[in-house]
């Protein structure tokens, strides 16, 4: 009874779900609103600020949103393994699985008004803030219906929208980009806040200490997040850092370490970080996460930790298996019901990976569009400086 | 701002002997730069500030004697011809045009070390931050890599800040911001970011500042694609230029230099902006195109004196925009005289005129009468010594006797 119709209430809109945005696809009618409360995995660890409680507040939709969303992006991310494999992804290739819920968590507890900046690890960050997968699959081809016209590529996700910053692959160049971001916001007044994420690696960096002493004596609403993930790139965070508690760096400024593959953890920290800045000043969140893959695809991700180690990681603190956990244990859809939504999710990258193939590489005058905003006739060359000449609008 | 304009006869002087003593030649009338004068006159920024502890990085103007500037001719036709205008001192200009853009357009802001409180080393923002408060003219912490950064992402939420380093040299901290987010987030955003800021600051060899603080950031700069370039040399085209950098969607990078400051001209009452893109004629002429920039341009008019009473008929073009080049002006004006000599201030390896000699010889080379001859500094790092540090640019003299080898 309740079975049938919850199955029925499923089925329905599994049959609509072709829209662009993946975000938007699932109207549950049933059992919307009511309120689950969750424990998060681990307790939040408080630098110099109260932590805020464990419990959280869910109800059945969310959770099947992040379930379904999450599920989206580590297929997302699957496949885009295997294009690289196949050579149709060139360059960089840094994959997210396994970090899911950062993005999941702290989508759940802003605005899209509010700014996210990220380094290049960032098709999931994207994809969370609005992108769809046909921009992200051309962009990562190089084809024209990429989000950035192809021409920017892994590393390099934009959507202005969204205030999704982007995409940098200079590690530790978009903390001050981040902190930049933040200023404007205090500049006008308007009462949303920048989300600048980082990894490990980049938290050695010097411009990272100046931008979070210019945020901090100027009150600004930046809220920087450490992805640590435990590796930057081979390097393990204890061979990298004196000290790895990596949220009590800022010194003066707060800090919270949250257990990043929790995505409820995620969203109570980045709701409670959003509260904190608009009044006090920046914050560190350090999430505590991992990435199954390598540093990038041109990395096997094992040389420098061993096969039981990523494996273990898996089994027990995968982001996704906690969330199916929790919807099996609150009896919101059967195991079948969420295997079907791994295989719509599945069938979804397909059809966009199908779609971008088709998409188009970009021509030639391409090369010479947006390299300024206006260029007044100058006139630009290719290599031998005859055979192509152009004058930039 | 108590100025003391000091003359000193460089040209005559340099020629003779390599050093000169600056007390022998001091008298202390106070001289306007417009008036025609055959002496070159100096001038001299009065003890305002004389910090002792001259030791810090920013290396503050006070005590630079801004040398050999050169009486050049009143600004040919075009700037202040009819209007009598008001006469006020090259970084006066420049925060009149910037005051003027501030007021204009909210978004405009300003960010660097000691321009708010202090008023800008160099009093460019002198104030400013009394007038628009402390967040719109942003004292920063020594952290240029960072607060260039952060300009660069308050640009990309829409607003337009002028970021000023104290010095062109410090920028090379901040070289990755400028290179890879200022100038390629356009590009590899696919269009969807702008990133109009303004990147500012004195560069150029200053009097004895030694060699870190004497760098010509222009050579280094130039290759990256995506920003513009402009180097003023008068307050007329400071200010003008100011303003049209700040009014472009590009980030444009302008060049100041140190030593000239305190140049006094007469500029128009009513607004004007410059075009980014454009060179000046400073002098037409038949005989040889010479192109030059910033303060060089001033040792050319000293040497294009000496040419004219040797006979010869000089066109002298300060290019002021260092990328693109303005080959229109550049190209029309080899077509008329077949001979060009730069005259930089930068190194002779990959700068700007080796550039210019690469473009004009692709463009131009069956116009050209003569090898084109590109005078720079030495490939050094600037001396302290002062007798050094005149040989490491180029001065008058050398401009003659080149033009004279083109010619012959």
């Amino acid at each position: 009874m309740t079975l049938a119709r919850r199955s029925s209430g499923f089925l329905k809109p599994l049959s609509t779900a072709c829209s662009s945005s993946f975000l938007h696809r699932r109207p549950y009618s049933t059992d919307d609103t009511t309120t689950i409360t969750v424990e998060t995995s681990v307790p939040f660890t408080g630098h110099n600020c109260e932590p805020p409680s464990r419990s959280v507040d869910t109800n059945p939709k969310e959770l099947m949103t992040f379930f379904t969303d999450m599920a989206l992006m580590r297929r997302m991310e699957i496949a885009a393994d295997s294009l690289y494999k196949s050579k149709l992804i060139r360059g960089f290739c840094h994959l997210y699985d396994g970090q899911e819920a950062v993005s999941i968590g702290m989508e759940a507890a802003i605005t899209k008004k509010d700014c996210i900046i990220t380094a290049y690890r960032d098709h999931c960050l994207f994809l969370g803030r609005g992108g769809t997968l046909l921009e992200s699959f051309a962009e990562l081809m190089g084809r024209t219906a990429g989000c950035s016209n192809g021409k920017g590529g892994s590393m390099h996700f934009y959507k202005k929208e969204a205030c999704f910053y982007g995409g940098h692959g200079i590690v530790g160049a978009q903390v001050p980009l981040g902190c930049g971001l933040a200023f404007a916001q205090k500049y006008r007044k308007e009462g949303h806040v920048t989300f600048t994420m980082y990894g490990d690696g980049a938290a050695n960096q010097g411009q990272l200490f100046e931008a979070l002493n210019m945020a901090a004596l100027w009150d600004l609403p930046a809220i920087l997040v450490c992805e640590n993930n435990h590796y930057g790139m081979g390097t393990a965070e204890w061979r990298a850092a004196k000290s790895p508690a990596y949220y009590k760096r800022g010194d003066y400024v707060p800090g919270l370490k949250v257990d990043g593959m929790d995505a409820f953890a995620v969203k109570q920290a980045c709701k409670f970080a959003k509260e904190h800045v608009l009044k006090n000043g920046p914050i560190i969140l350090e999430m505590d996460t991992y990435r199954y893959h390598g540093h990038s695809m041109s990395d096997p991700g094992s040389t420098y930790r061993t096969r039981d180690e990523i494996s273990g990681v898996r089994q027990e603190r995968d982001p996704i298996e906690r969330i199916r956990k929790l919807i099996l244990a609150h009896d919101l859809a059967t195991e079948k019901e969420l295997k079907d939504i791994e295989k719509q999710a599945r069938k979804e990258v397909d059809e966009a990976i199908v779609k971008a193939k088709e998409s188009p590489m970009p021509d030639e005058p391409e090369l010479f569009t947006n390299v300024y905003r206006k260029g007044f006739g100058v006139e630009s060359f290719g290599a031998d400086r005859k055979e192509l000449r152009t004058t930039l609008p | 701002m108590a100025s003391i304009f000091q003359g000193i006869g460089a040209a005559t002087s340099l020629s003779s002997s390599a050093s000169f003593d600056t007390k022998k030649l001091q008298f202390s009338s106070v001289r306007s730069l417009s008036g025609k004068r055959a002496s070159c006159v100096v001038m001299r920024s009065g003890g305002v500030k004389m910090d002792s502890d001259s030791n810090r990085i920013g290396g503050r103007g006070d005590q630079l004697v801004t040398n050999a500037v050169a009486t050049k001719a009143d600004n040919p036709a075009s700037s202040t011809a009819s209007k009598p205008g008001h006469e006020l001192l090259l970084f006066e200009a420049l925060r009149e045009g910037l005051e003027e853009e501030m007021e204009r357009d909210a978004r405009v802001c300003v960010m660097g070390e000691d321009v708010g409180h202090y008023g800008g080393s160099y009093k460019v923002t002198k104030g400013l931050a009394q007038k628009y408060g402390d967040l719109r003219v942003l004292d920063t912490p020594i952290a240029e890599n960072s607060f260039t950064g952060m300009g660069i992402g308050a640009a990309m939420m829409g607003l337009r800040p002028i970021i000023e380093g104290m010095n062109m040299g410090f920028l090379l901290l901040a070289f990755n911001q400028i290179s890879n987010n200022c100038g390629m987030l356009h590009y590899t955003s696919g269009g969807q970011f702008k990133i109009p800021v303004v990147i500012r600051g004195p560069g150029g060899v200053g009097r004895q500042l030694g060699a870190e603080h004497s760098q010509r950031l222009e050579s280094y700069f130039q290759s990256i694609p995506g920003i513009q370039m402009v180097a003023c040399s008068t307050p007329y085209n400071a200010k003008g230029l100011m303003k049209a950098a700040i009014r472009s969607d590009n980030p444009v990078i302008l060049f100041e230099h140190v030593l000239l400051y305190n140049l006094k001209e007469r500029i128009p009452d009513e607004e004007y902006v410059l075009n980014l893109e454009e060179a000046e004629m400073v002098r037409p002429g038949e005989h040889v195109t010479i192109l030059t920039y910033s303060r060089m341009r001033y040792h050319v008019m000293q040497a294009a004196k000496t040419l004219v009473n040797k006979g010869y008929d000089p066109e002298v073009i300060d290019i002021r925009s260092l990328k693109p080049f303005d080959l229109y002006t550049i190209g029309n004006s080899i077509k008329k005289t077949h001979r060009v000599l730069i005259v930089e201030e930068c190194m002779r390896t990959g700068g700007i005129g080796a550039s210019l000699t690469a473009a004009i010889t692709e463009n131009f080379h069956d116009y050209l009468d003569a090898p084109i001859m590109c005078l720079s500094s030495q490939d050094v790092p600037t001396p302290y010594a002062g007798t050094l540090e005149e040989w490491t640019v180029v001065q008058p003299p050398q401009i003659v006797a080149a033009v004279e080898q083109l010619c012959r």
